[in-house]
């Protein structure tokens, strides 16, 4: 039996195959999913902001951040058994909800999420197999361990898998 | 010294609770004109949640829902947010629109949009133009933005600008509702810490 693990904002989970991650309503946050298809550990992470270098406050939730997450799940991944140099990838979200916001950082956001994510993913040498980037709306993102397919939900449009 | 939203005290959160009764008293004004009908509003709530309650705190994370949104900046930070079910915007605008023609399915025209644009504008500054004259700060509000997507979406958005320090979210928020029309909608403010500070300073609190 498989479970689905709701994964909140600022918040990642990590699990062994039979489980399906959901994380709701994806706006300009992106949802990272991190698969190892030999063992089938994978994890998936919904970070809010780009780097947590922006903020000087040592108590940082690094859950929150696209650099620090990344990083933080990795080593959990290879905690629970997969190995880090097979680690591939999947991303979704990254979208600007309303127009572009004149003095407001809200307006690029999502595009700043997406780079500071790539640039994770790249450092750590995993590769980005599929992702449903940037738009104006917002995404439901499932994640299951069995198959490593990334399904994306909206309202507007027809259900997708990667 | 106040640094994150759940450091404020019980006083300073029933002067929130005021201000948001103030504010959105004055939007509800504006929307019983805008309607020709009586509007009752809720008591005004305080929220201090973690970012998943305050992304489902509207109904659901994935429901459909139709989205104003007016930055303030100037001596005052902050955003107000209209929110409302597609139905009861479309009822709304069958008051407002001698319109028939819908969109092709069933989605709102580029006239029905903007006059919602037009009500959430009015609203966010009768709002902002009670907190104003409040508290003689001189603030400035945007042009309305408008969005249609789901809930928990539309919210990321202030969470990601009033949440990047701390793991809490404060807004305030009333709902609205027009009875004769069975009509419902929300407005919330969100503030950074620091307009909070300032708002407390010039109503004479301690902070």
């Amino acid at each position: 039996m498989s479970d689905l693990l709701v994964v909140g904002i600022s918040d990642y989970k990590m699990d062994r195959c039979p489980n399906v991650f959901v994380t709701y309503a994806l706006g300009s946050c992106v949802g990272i999913c991190l698969y190892d298809k030999q063992t089938k550990v994978g994890g998936l992470s919904h970070i809010m902001l780009p780097e947590s270098s922006m903020f000087k406050n040592n108590e940082i939730n690094r859950m929150k951040f696209a650099d620090t997450a990344i990083v933080d799940l990795v080593q959990n991944l290879v905690r629970l058994g997969a190995d880090s140099r097979k680690l591939t990838a999947k991303i979704a979200g990254g979208a600007q909800m309303f127009e572009v916001q004149q003095g407001s950082m809200v307006g690029t956001i999502g595009d700043r999420n997406i780079v500071s994510v790539k640039n994770t993913l790249h450092g750590l040498k995993i590769p980005i197999l599929a992702e449903d980037t940037g738009l104006n709306y917002g995404r439901t993102v499932y994640f299951d361990l069995e198959t490593g397919i990334m399904k994306v939900q909206s309202l507007s449009r027809s259900i997708r898998e990667f | 010294m106040l640094n994150n939203y759940d450091e404020l005290s019980d006083l300073q959160i029933d002067v929130l609770r005021e201000i948001g009764n103030i504010g959105a008293g004055n939007a509800a004004t504006a929307l019983a004109t805008i309607l020709d009908e009586k509007v009752e509003i809720s008591l005004p709530k305080v929220r201090i949640t973690d970012f998943d309650t305050a992304v489902n705190a509207l109904g659901g994370a994935e429901t459909m829902t139709v989205g104003v949104l007016v930055n303030f900046d100037g001596e005052a930070h902050g955003m107000i947010m209209f929110l409302l079910n597609m139905d009861d915007a479309k009822a709304i605008m069958s008051i407002l629109v001698q319109e028939d023609e819908e969109g092709l399915d069933g989605t709102l025209s580029e006239l029905k949009l903007s006059a919602i644009k037009e009500i959430g504008n009015i609203l966010g500054s009768s709002y902002i133009n009670s907190i104003s004259t409040l508290t003689g700060l001189r603030i400035h509000i945007s042009i309305p933005y408008i969005a249609i997507d789901m809930a928990g979406a539309l919210m990321s958005v202030p969470i990601i600008e009033f949440g990047s320090v701390g793991d809490k979210v404060m807004f305030i928020e009333e709902c609205f509702s027009a009875e004769e029309n069975n009509l419902s909608s929300n407005i919330i403010m969100f503030t950074e810490i620091e307009t909070l500070k300032i708002i407390m300073e010039r109503l004479g609190l301690e902070i």
